[in-house]
């Protein structure tokens, strides 16, 4: 749970707002301004990424600009490497926001003979940050000095003297490093640069990638003591804050029809609440899906986008479908206000797929996201990490008033009232639709599970698919059978 | 010591091979700066007199110069002619060591 260490010590500190979604919010407003910042790690796992983005939405942003000062890569292939991720270096180059520099050390080339510094270093970046009035700086990979020169013990005091330097200057600073074996940094970098140090993960379990970010330390700071996953897409650098809300979201009174007339007056004659989460879950082919694309297209009918994870089916099946039972998606798609999300949880790893779907949701600004199904999500990763995954997209859901509804296929012949990935507890209406077989005829039934805050029928009702939509129908009561409409409030509103 | 360029010129021999053309990057007058121009100066004419252009650098005054000229450490000496281009760090105390480091052998008495 990312909870903050306490409130900041009396001198506030003063901080650069990194741009970066997620990262401003972990560490509760950015990296400590016009001090160094140390963000190690190993090779490949988005330090430079992170750094050249500071730069970029530094100078975009906050109207500060920047020297990027690479040991590694050439300017050219810095910019190639971010075209990727719409950052145009060349326009900031030419418009003095971004200065690049790189530093090129060639160890067989140079033979040391008695005293020496890095003034060279110090003159040179000097004038690069004098030259654009530059208040952020990107060392990146520093350490690299370290296999340009044989004399450690004057690298040491020159890099001490440097990140001091750094300070009398005033400029917010990323350091970059390479994580060292049981060491943060292969050459103890943390121990010059101490205000605040980022680690960065790339791990591969079970063939599944995951990237992770942790503040390691921030001295004078309040900030989030997680592993929090982040992404690296067309957008840059995404950090994912898994601050569990939980129990603190608003609830709304406001109804929404679920867009099956019927089933609204199961649920009282209202339907559901907003911000609510909905379950669907039932055996193959018993309709989940078209019961998801009602919702859908009550919710564009009511102008209010609806954001589709569609995890087993593409768009143009789904649309398909669902023109044979008479609903038409295509016209809310042209509008703008259906969007669907194409994806294979398996192929990404369960964090990377909560942080997509996070950054999807912010994106599209909708109201009201279909999970179709979320029994696949437990195919990509463990049942807990499912498990937790999932109550970490409601909670999110939930705390921007998204209504969500989530479908999920209950494996074996028998519908079992527990779903795969047990979230059932988390959810606040819960549809179960179910097959029987009866003579020659396969017959469809939904019944309301639960539903929280609000009278709703026990009846179990026939479930058609007709060429014109949903239909629930009454069954006739068996003998014996004691339920009627209306029913019980169950459940407490939180 | 002047941060000017030093121009020793012997100009016969200026478009030779033999010609070393050499330059001292400095930051100042700092110890180690002051140094390394006198241990240059003296090596030079030692081994190489009649044959040898000193340019020193000032990067305090010249600071575009760091970047240009791919120069991190101060002192630093670069010789362009003869190839190939060779850079030394230090203030130069070794005489030894640049003789190592340029690949030359002592002078004769």
């Amino acid at each position: 749970m990312a909870k903050p260490n306490g409130k900041g010590s009396t001198a506030r500190l003063t901080k650069a707002p990194t741009g970066i979604q997620g990262l401003d919010e972990i560490t509760v407003g950015g990296l400590p301004k016009g001090r160094p910042t140390l963000v190690c790690g190993a090779a490949g796992c988005g330090k430079t990424l992170l750094a050249m983005e500071f730069l970029v939405r530094g100078a975009l942003e906050q109207g500060e600009p920047g020297v990027f000062m690479a040991f590694e890569e050439t300017a050219e292939e810095l910019t190639a490497n971010v075209r990727s991720l719409g950052f145009d270096l060349d326009k900031l180059v030419a418009q003095k926001k971004l200065l690049l520099d790189h530093v090129v050390l060639d160890s067989a080339q140079i033979d040391e003979n008695g005293e020496f510094d890095l003034s060279g270093l110090f003159i040179r970046l000097g004038y690069a940050i004098d030259t654009i009035g530059a208040k952020r700086v990107v060392l990146d990979t520093i350490e690299a000095l370290f296999g340009g020169f044989s004399n450690q013990a004057i690298l040491r005091a020159e890099l001490r003297r440097l990140f001091r330097w750094l300070k009398d200057k005033g400029v917010t600073a990323i350091i970059t490093a390479e994580r060292g074996d049981g060491t943060l940094t292969r050459q103890g970098l943390e121990e010059y640069v101490s205000d605040c140090v980022l680690l960065l993960d790339h791990r591969v379990i079970d063939q599944v990638s995951t990237r992770r970010l942790r503040i390691v330390k921030y001295r004078g700071s309040a900030h989030g003591t997680n592993e929090y996953p982040f992404l690296i897409d067309e957008d840059g650098f995404s950090v994912l804050p898994i601050t569990s809300t939980a129990l603190n979201h608003v609830t709304s009174d406001e109804r929404l029809s679920t867009g099956v007339p019927h089933l609204d007056a199961m649920l009282g004659g209202k339907g559901v609440y907003r911000g609510s989460s909905i379950l669907v879950s039932g055996t193959a082919g018993t309709g989940k899906s078209s019961l998801a694309a009602h919702f859908a297209r009550a919710s564009c009918a009511r102008g209010e986008r609806c954001l589709y994870f569609a995890f087993e089916e593409s768009e143009s099946q789904i649309v398909r479908n669902m023109s044979s039972v008479g609903i038409d998606l295509r016209p809310w798609i042209k509008k703008g206000l259906l969007r669907f999300v194409p994806g294979r949880p398996t192929s990404t790893g369960m964090e990377m797929h909560l942080a997509l779907m996070h950054r999807a949701v912010r994106h599209f600004q909708p109201r009201l996201v279909i999970v179709d199904p979320i029994s696949n999500l437990a195919a990509a990763g463990a049942l807990r990490d499912a498990t937790a995954m999932l109550t970490r997209m409601i909670d999110f859901l939930k705390t921007e008033q998204i209504t969500a509804v989530l479908t999920s296929l209950t494996g074996g012949g028998e519908a079992k009232e527990e779903t795969d990935v047990g979230i059932s507890s988390l959810v606040d209406t819960w549809f179960m639709v179910r097959n029987s077989e009866r003579g020659v005829e396969r017959t469809r039934w939904l019944y309301v599970l639960k539903s929280r805050g609000m009278a709703h029928s026990n009846q179990i009702r026939e479930f058609l698919l007709t060429s014109r939509g949903i239909e629930l129908r009454d069954v006739p009561p068996q003998p014996g059978s004691i339920s009627g409409r209306g029913g019980a409030r169950t459940g407490a509103r939180n | 010591m002047s941060a000017a360029v030093k121009k020793k010129k012997a100009a016969a021999n200026q478009a030779s091979d033999d010609f070393w053309n050499l330059r001292l990057y400095v930051a100042g007058h700092s110890a180690k700066c002051v140094a390394a121009v006198r241990n240059l100066n003296a090596f030079c004419e030692t081994h190489l007199a009649g044959r040898y252009r000193i340019e020193i650098i000032d990067l305090l005054e010249n600071p575009k110069l760091a970047r240009d000229d791919q120069i991190l450490a101060i002192p630093t000496l670069v010789r362009k002619v003869p190839e190939p281009l060779r850079k030394i760090v230090g203030d130069l105390s070794s005489a030894e060591r640049m003789l190592v480091g340029f690949d030359l052998r002592p002078a004769s008495p």
